[in-house]
């Protein structure tokens, strides 16, 4: 295994020398190549991937593409729905395709891979040296968005990033910083043009300054051979609040990772999460909080559900710093098992350091309500829909917080869509 | 308030003495020769120190490769295993016939433990098979058990009476090589207890060891094995106290469980060794493996303990629940107050069919103590209609200390359910208003909170043992509420 991720290791450091990046990525791809050098990939010896396998992922040779897809817009329409009347941005095989953008809204939306950047704006938040993935992203990367959000903006912006080429690797970039006193959502959309094998490795970095606002949803919904790294590192300031919605539909190889540092007083970040596991896919979430300073208060209730012989993971860690009093911190992860070979590891921890906190965390396995079954079969409802009714309800917690009540249908409908596809809804 | 919180976190540690008994020592250091000068010493048969050396050269391989569990949440000194007594035993002067020959001083030492050796005593229903450093020098109660055909003595005696036994089921939970202290315990063992319930026994007392680490810088490296075949009961009690040194000394016992069919061991500890001062110097570094096999179909075994002393505690009681229908049970306080460091929890690993446990587990921390739990549930793929309950609560004490939690839960089999809990807390301030209107003094209202808090664990406790549990809650808890 270890021969598996040295190859891989250096077939992804030849392709970092193959050809300069943009301007704004120059610097980030030179300390993230020394990272990922120094790191290579990570194994299961390593605590933060003690129960995630990359050897998979590690043997395929994926390729960068240089001179990617060019579909029309009718193909991205079809696996983006619903897209709203939004600032719409198109990434395919990691390169923005401006030709496709839709209507802008009060948010600008830059684009990394063509407008000069201030410097060191890329890899404030995202820490290379830590995360193997995010130095193979800061090595790689080579387009992206940067979104500022202004004022109170009710359209969401959407961002697509498609995979079309089999075997490919994207590392796209996204940086996001909600101005003071900014309300806004923004989308960011995995998903697949042909149901290609590809890999995607995302970084998105977060700040959320004073009093400011955001919903931020990462959609993940590429398909069953699509392999997903993405990480999220997000800071919230004073009085800030930041919503995140992780809703991973399938894949053959899912780990997400979310970083959120509180980092001022009064600062509040809910995070929600829902993953499904299909076939033989894994789906890792690891998520971190970090009450740095007091008064802050954070919220994270992260759902499963697992059929086939699919394999879940959840870490959820929260720390709360020395001095943070007055932290309050819930975590709770339920997840549910629906055939006999899937699995599922979980590991809620909680680092405290503080006297003066409210925290808890509680995990729950099991299957679906033998009783709650029973009471359904009684009044007339088949087996089957009755299981598919008790999962879509188990799932509704999650999807329901979801910003727009349209999306929140839209991602039900899926959610059900790819249940149903597998034939079990056992 | 602040003045009762000086006057009892001031409170000297209070089984601070030394016996002044001759020792017998070998050399300083560990080698091949010192394990088997240990085995020689103990005349033992062949097989086992042939084990022992197995269990050496496993131990030095480990240490080459740098398998020195890093893991933990734990922040110690480099343990230097050259720097250290393997063997300390109370030089044996004659045999001994009965409790009047042995050495008063010891007899007096236990009396300030309050150990039952003495016949008075024998209405406290106690077996006690006393472990002075190393060696066992008195056992009670013997003939007695002996009648119903228990047998119950230290761990040499039983190699030398009943080898079969020993080398049937030694190492059969804690394999020699399952991790680094079991390893370095395997080849030095000096001696501990063993226990053996025949079929369809109930025990009718509870048996009891103290041990006791009383030589400076003498590791003590105890080995339990207890064994209840189908139908049997027993409660088992491990209590220790630790007299007053400034080296760290190590500790690094194994204790191994076996059930058979519907045989069920309660196996309950008060750990109260030495927790070095308020600055962190001394205190003992406690690494224990200790492990069940619920072998048998509805077999049971339960781990109560109360963990207030040691400066390092690094433990895990677990649970193997092979049997169909076999329960698992573990029950925890644990306390750490000024430097004192503990990761600590339990695994328990779902085998066999509808298999149950049962986690309780309470931290508390005060002073700059630093707590954690650490455990592990694991559910095989057979494991149909598994279930698995835990809790774990934390309480804080003052704002310099620390309490976190690191439950593992890994599910593979799809009929089984789950649940966890766990929160972390302060006292409240209106649960402390609220007795203190009615009249009830800060400690006294303090002590009561925590009491309440432990409740659950306590209660599991065999009755004697809970008094002195809540004893020591007392005295080394309430000293730091802040």
């Amino acid at each position: 295994m270890k021969d598996a991720l040295q190859s891989a290791q250096a077939r992804f450091l030849a392709q970092a020398t193959e050809r300069i990046p943009p301007p704004a990525f120059v610097e980030l791809r030179r300390e993230a190549t020394a990272a990922f050098t120094d790191r290579g990939l990570p194994t299961m010896k390593q605590e933060e991937w003690r129960h995630t396998n990359i050897a998979h992922l590690a043997g395929i040779e994926w390729a960068a593409l240089h001179e990617p897809l060019a579909p029309p817009r009718s193909a991205i329409e079809d696996v983006a729905t619903p897209i709203f009347a939004c600032g719409l941005e198109v990434f395919i095989d990691g390169h923005h395709h401006p030709e496709l953008h839709g209507s802008p809204g009060a948010s600008e939306v830059e684009t990394l891979g063509s407008t000069p950047a201030p410097p060191a704006l890329l890899g404030r938040l995202a820490d290379a040296k830590a995360h193997p993935f995010v130095a193979l992203n800061g090595a790689l990367a080579c387009d992206g968005a940067r979104v500022r959000v202004h004022g109170d903006d009710p359209r969401a912006v959407h961002l697509v990033f498609a995979q079309g080429s089999e075997d490919a690797a994207s590392h796209p970039r996204v940086v996001i910083d909600a101005e003071r006193g900014s309300r806004g959502t923004i989308i960011l959309d995995h998903v697949s043009l042909a149901g290609a094998r590809h890999f995607a490795n995302s970084v998105v970095e977060v700040e959320i300054a004073e009093e400011a606002s955001l919903d931020l949803v990462i959609l993940q919904r590429a398909g069953g051979t699509s392999f997903h790294v993405g990480h999220v590192a997000g800071r919230v300031e004073r009085n800030g609040r930041l919503r995140t919605h992780t809703i991973s539909l399938g894949g053959r190889f899912v780990r997400n990772d979310l970083e959120v540092v509180l980092a001022g007083e009064g600062a509040e970040c809910t995070m929600n999460g829902l993953y499904l596991g299909l076939g033989e896919g894994l789906i890792d979430n690891h998520t971190w909080v970090d009450h740095a300073v007091p008064h802050c208060t954070s919220r994270e209730l992260y759902k499963g559900v697992l059929t086939g012989s699919a394999r879940g993971v959840f870490r959820g860690r929260v720390v709360v710093r020395p001095d943070a009093q007055k932290s309050e911190a819930t975590q709770s992860n339920p997840n549910l098992l629906l055939s006999d070979g899937a699995e599922i590891d979980t590991k809620p921890q909680l680092e405290i350091y503080a006297n003066d906190v409210k925290c808890s965390h509680g995990a729950a396995i099991g299957r679906l309500d033998p009783e709650s079954l029973f009471y359904l079969r009684s009044r007339g409802i088949g087996e089957d829909e009755a299981r598919g009714l008790l999962t879509r309800g188990f799932a509704a917690e999650v999807l329901s917080a979801l910003p727009e009540p349209s999306l929140a249908e839209a991602m039900s409908a899926v959610f059900l869509e790819k249940l149903e596809a597998t034939g079990q809804r056992t | 308030m602040s003045e009762t919180i000086e006057k009892l976190a001031d409170r000297e540690y209070e089984y601070g003495f030394v016996t002044d008994i001759e020792e017998e020592r070998i050399p300083k250091g560990l080698s091949e020769e010192i394990v088997r000068i240990i085995s020689a010493k103990k005349d033992e048969p062949e097989w086992l120190l042939k084990w022992r050396l197995k269990a050496f050269e496993r131990f030095q391989q480990m240490r080459e490769d740098g398998h020195c569990p890093d893991w933990a949440k734990l922040s110690y000194p480099e343990i230097d295993f050259q720097d250290m007594y393997y063997y300390a035993a109370p030089k044996p002067k004659k045999q001994l016939e009965s409790l009047d020959e042995v050495d008063p001083e010891l007899l007096a030492t236990y009396e300030k433990l309050g150990i039952p050796l003495q016949e008075q005593k024998r209405l406290a229903g106690v077996a006690v098979d006393a472990v002075f450093d190393s060696v066992s020098v008195a056992t009670t109660y013997k003939g007695e058990l002996e009648k119903q055909g228990i047998l119950f003595g230290s761990f040499s005696e039983a190699v030398k009476n009943h080898p079969e036994l020993v080398r049937k089921y030694l190492g059969s939970v804690v394999p020699y090589s399952d991790n680094f202290f079991a390893a370095l315990n395997s080849a030095v063992f000096s001696d501990g207890s063993f226990a053996y319930i025949p079929k369809g026994v109930r025990c009718p007392m509870e048996l009891s060891t103290y041990f006791r680490i009383n030589a400076q810088e003498t590791g003590q490296f105890e080995r339990t094995l207890i064994i209840a075949e189908e139908s049997s009961y027993v409660s088992y009690l491990e209590g220790c106290t630790a007299p007053m040194r400034d080296e760290n000394q190590l500790h690094a016992a194994v204790v191994e469980l076996v059930a058979l069919d519907d045989a069920e061991i309660k196996y309950s500890t008060v750990q109260n060794w030495y927790p070095g001062d308020k600055d962190g110097k001394g205190g003992i570094y406690n690494f224990v493996t200790k492990r069940g096999a619920c072998r048998g179909k509805r077999s049971k075994i339960s781990w109560t303990q109360v963990e207030t002393g040691s400066a390092i505690t690094w433990k895990y009681p677990g649970c193997i629940l092979q049997g169909d229908d076999s329960v698992g049970e573990f029950y925890s306080v644990a306390l750490t107050n000024n430097r004192q460091q503990a990761d600590t929890g339990t695994k328990m690993i779902h085998i066999g069919k509808n298999t149950k446990s049962t986690i309780i587990s309470k931290g508390i921390s005060a002073g700059h103590g630093q707590q954690s739990y650490r455990g592990l549930v694991r559910i095989g793929p057979k494991a149909h209609g598994a279930r698995n309950y835990s809790q774990c609560d934390s309480l804080l004490l003052g704002d310099q200390c620390g309490a976190h939690t690191f439950p593992y839960l890994e599910v593979k089999n799809a009929s089984s359910t789950l649940e966890h809990e766990a929160t972390t807390s302060k006292i409240g301030e209106d649960q402390l208003f609220y007795c203190r209107q009615r009249g009830i003094s800060e400690e006294d209202a303090i002590s009561m909170i925590v009491n309440g808090f432990c409740k659950e664990v306590l209660r599991e406790l065999p009755m004697e043992f809970a008094v002195e549990a809540q004893a020591l809650l007392g005295v080394s808890l309430e000293g730091s509420v802040g």
